[in-house]
């Protein structure tokens, strides 16, 4: 019986100290440092949530930047991969459906000519993120689309360059692009 | 492969190896510290004086054994009892309804155990309240815990003939406040800088650039990530658990993640070699682990990076996030079960059918490559025992390990211990399949669909937690199956090991003889890895045909 009470005791305060005090301090810290980070990474325009850097979102129309494909639609409730067996058969026509969509805007090419980032769908659901070769890849469908002249076409390879973030400290992860700020910015083109 | 990614490979196993000694070095002298000064020291006897124990008084087996449990009891019954409430508690601003009971039992058990199994979806199932005071305090204690089991396994082996294997109360508290708990604020604070969330806010709902609608969920989920890393538990604040950007926005956060993984688990080999006098032996069991870590990473990237031939299309990126690519994506799926911890940057049921066994493999072994915080190294010591034994049989001697004479009591505990998870993977496993309540929750058909339930059921026992997530394992079978499973893993684990404790506790300590077996060289190394090998061959092979081996065979086809 005395254990239960200490065992009780040392346990609720245990819990005000990991799972009150530490978390909260936490918080503190975060909203009075990082506030935008803490809070999602909002990207506003004129003062409204165009959405988070962090989160991608759908983009299936042909003048904007795709980025991976999502098992959930982009919408993050809940957050999830496809978990489908990468050398099974349910996969494996997904992809020969994306992949001849993707040829109705690019014309008949090879499945490995097309970059893997629009082929297999994100672990988030929401992945943020292509690599700079499957933007530059789309380049030629949205001047087609948006009707671009040259020099704006070259105004978005440029654009792609500037948005390229290296891997962290030039050695964690790979090269990047945010496709929600590529987009944004495209539409200023 | 490129040379970078080479790099990051090597930057990774340097780090872990550097941190090994200093970091060791720390939680040795924290653990031998007789009082403690300083802010943090003077919390802890606060606490002392409030629970109102002596720290000095020591336990004997049965007294820590049964404080463990009880503790145990209680963060089990809060944990379960506030999900059923949860509605009715603050800090629930998307009201969230009560959780199913099976789910909730599930999900106390998960956390309870250090497994973070999740069958639910944090960002829909459960509210900050239930997050911040259930979760994370057991993220914290479950950890915690594992360690107080390795340290009174430590002073079995180092006492001589008295029964005081320490103070559970004073153990909890000194790792949870010392280690566990600075270590997790400085994560916090890092990864709070490279925009993982902390906040109460309500979701938000945007309208997308193309005008769909979108939710971005949000939370406290920086101080839960940390100690989820740190504690080895792997239960996401979000579905999809470290993927997901909010949860894992950068590479480096990415990097410093899953160094957190394995970091506690890896520095306390060192630790076991300061507290038993030789740091030789701590390095030999690190090597031992090191070593079946390098050999999953290697056939994990090569398997990843080679021609999946049912699509025509060389590296898997199926599950996988943009930011980390293939590489960082296989040194987490290989780290975080090797380690029991089970959080995920890439879709584990998406992986290729090679690294997918490395996977399963790894906790198979008995989530002793590394491990779980504390539980890793009281794992491998069963196999250290084994091992003594069976080379004790073949020269002919009364094994000893330490001084300590090995006898037909340890023996007994060390291959319960073993046995104990592999019986529950092996018969729970051929359990579901065989009942249609097992079988309609599988995703995936044909072998991979085995692998689901053989996946489920190796992550409870191992309680590391991640999960081929195809499976539906929200369902009255499996929450229960599941639980079940994790508590055996556990303390069918826990109990034995403590036996060894009381008894090795108790024996006297034979002076080193020219006969002695040495436990610090290169050969003891390679029995150890050879044994455990042998074990986890013999006993899984069978499984592993009818899963990922055949799914590897007919994709070559």
């Amino acid at each position: 019986m005395k254990n239960i009470i200490i065992a009780l005791k040392i346990f609720l305060l245990m819990t005000v100290i990991t799972g009150l005090i530490y978390p909260l301090a936490i918080t503190g810290y975060a909203q009075l440092f990082f506030p935008n980070k803490a809070n999602g990474s909002m990207l506003f325009i004129h003062n409204k949530i165009v959405g988070s850097e962090l989160i991608g979102q759908q983009f299936t129309k042909p003048e904007y930047f795709w980025g991976r494909p999502s098992a959930i639609g982009n919408n993050p409730m809940p957050s999830g991969g496809s978990n489908l067996n990468p050398v099974g058969d349910t996969l494996k026509d997904q992809i020969l459906a994306r992949a001849d969509t993707i040829r109705k805007y690019h014309g008949n090419i090879s499945i490995n000519s097309i970059p893997k980032d629009l082929l297999f769908a994100s672990g988030s659901g929401v992945d943020p993120h292509i690599s700079p070769e499957t933007a530059f890849f789309q380049v030629e469908r949205i001047t087609k689309y948006r009707h671009l002249s040259l020099e704006q076409k070259n105004k978005l390879n440029k654009l792609i360059q500037t948005l390229i973030e290296p891997p962290d400290f030039n050695i964690f992860g790979e090269y990047r692009i945010n496709v929600l700020k590529l987009n944004l910015q495209l539409d200023g083109i | 492969m490129n040379w970078v990614d080479y790099l990051q490979v090597l930057v990774f196993l340097v780090a872990l190896i550097a941190l090994t000694k200093p970091i060791g070095l720390i939680m040795f002298k924290i653990f031998d510290r007789k009082a403690n000064t300083g802010l943090i020291g003077k919390i802890e006897n606060l606490i002392y004086k409030l629970i109102g124990i002596n720290p000095d008084t020591s336990m004997n087996w049965k007294r820590y054994l049964i404080s463990l449990l009880i503790f145990n009891c209680i963060g089990f019954g809060f944990v379960f009892l506030i999900q059923l409430i949860q509605s009715y508690l603050p800090m629930n601003p998307q009201h969230l309804s009560n959780v199913e009971p099976t789910l909730a039992f599930n999900t106390a058990i998960s956390f309870m155990t250090n497994t973070d199994w999740q069958s639910y979806a944090g960002e829909t199932t459960l509210s900050y309240f239930v997050q911040m005071l259930g979760l994370t305090v057991q993220n914290f204690l479950s950890a915690a815990t594992g360690i107080a089991v390795f340290l009174a396994l430590t002073r079995g082996i180092k006492n001589k003939m008295n029964d005081k294997l320490g103070n559970f109360w004073v153990d909890i508290t000194r790792s949870t406040l010392f280690i566990l708990l600075p270590l997790s604020v400085i994560l916090a604070i890092v990864l709070v800088s490279q925009g993982v969330v902390q906040n109460f806010n309500q979701y938000t709902e945007i309208t997308t650039l193309e005008g769909i609608k979108q939710i971005i969920p949000s939370g406290t989920a920086a101080s839960q990530i940390a100690i989820k890393q740190l504690g080895t538990n792997g239960g996401g604040f979000f579905n999809a658990n470290s993927a997901f950007p909010f949860e894992n926005p950068t590479p480096f956060s990415n990097f410093l993640q899953v160094l957190s993984i394995l970091l506690i688990p890896s520095a306390l080999t060192y630790t076991y070699g300061k507290i038993v006098g030789s740091t030789k032996q701590g390095w030999v069991i690190f090597s031992v682990m090191l070593t079946i870590l390098v050999i999953g990473l290697s056939i994990s990237l090569f398997s990843e990076y080679s021609m999946n031939h049912s699509i025509g299309i060389a590296g898997n990126m199926e599950g996988k996030e943009t930011r980390f690519g293939i590489t960082n994506s296989v040194i987490w799926s290989t780290s975080t079960t090797a380690a029991s911890n089970g959080s995920v940057n890439a879709m584990h049921e998406s992986l290729m059918p090679l690294s997918s066994m490395v996977a399963m493999l790894n906790i198979m072994l008995g989530e002793i490559v590394f491990g779980g915080v504390g539980s890793g190294m009281y794992g491998i010591l069963n196999f250290v025992i084994l091992t003594v034994f069976i080379v004790g049989l073949m020269i002919g001697r009364t094994p000893e390990y330490l001084g300590k004479k090995i006898q037909a009591k340890e023996i007994q505990m060390a291959i319960l211990a073993i046995l104990a998870p592999s019986l529950v993977i092996l018969v729970f496993t051929a359990i579901s399949v065989l009942l249609p309540q097992g079988t309609s929750s599988i995703y995936e058909k044909g072998a991979h669909g085995f692998s689901e339930v053989l996946y489920a059921f190796t992550s409870a026992a191992g309680n590391n937690g991640s999960a081929f997530a195809g499976l539906n394992a929200n369902t009255p079978f499996y929450n229960i199956m599941l639980g079940i499973g994790m508590l055996i893993g556990r303390f069918a684990v826990i109990i034995p090991v403590m036996v060894i404790a009381g008894s090795l506790s108790i024996k006297n300590i034979t002076p080193i003889s020219q006969g002695t077996f040495k436990t610090d060289g290169g050969l003891f190394g390679f029995l150890l890895f050879s044994i455990i090998l042998i074990v986890g061959a013999l006993t899984f092979l069978p499984a592993l045909s009818l899963g990922p081996i055949v799914e590897q065979l007919l994709m070559l086809k």
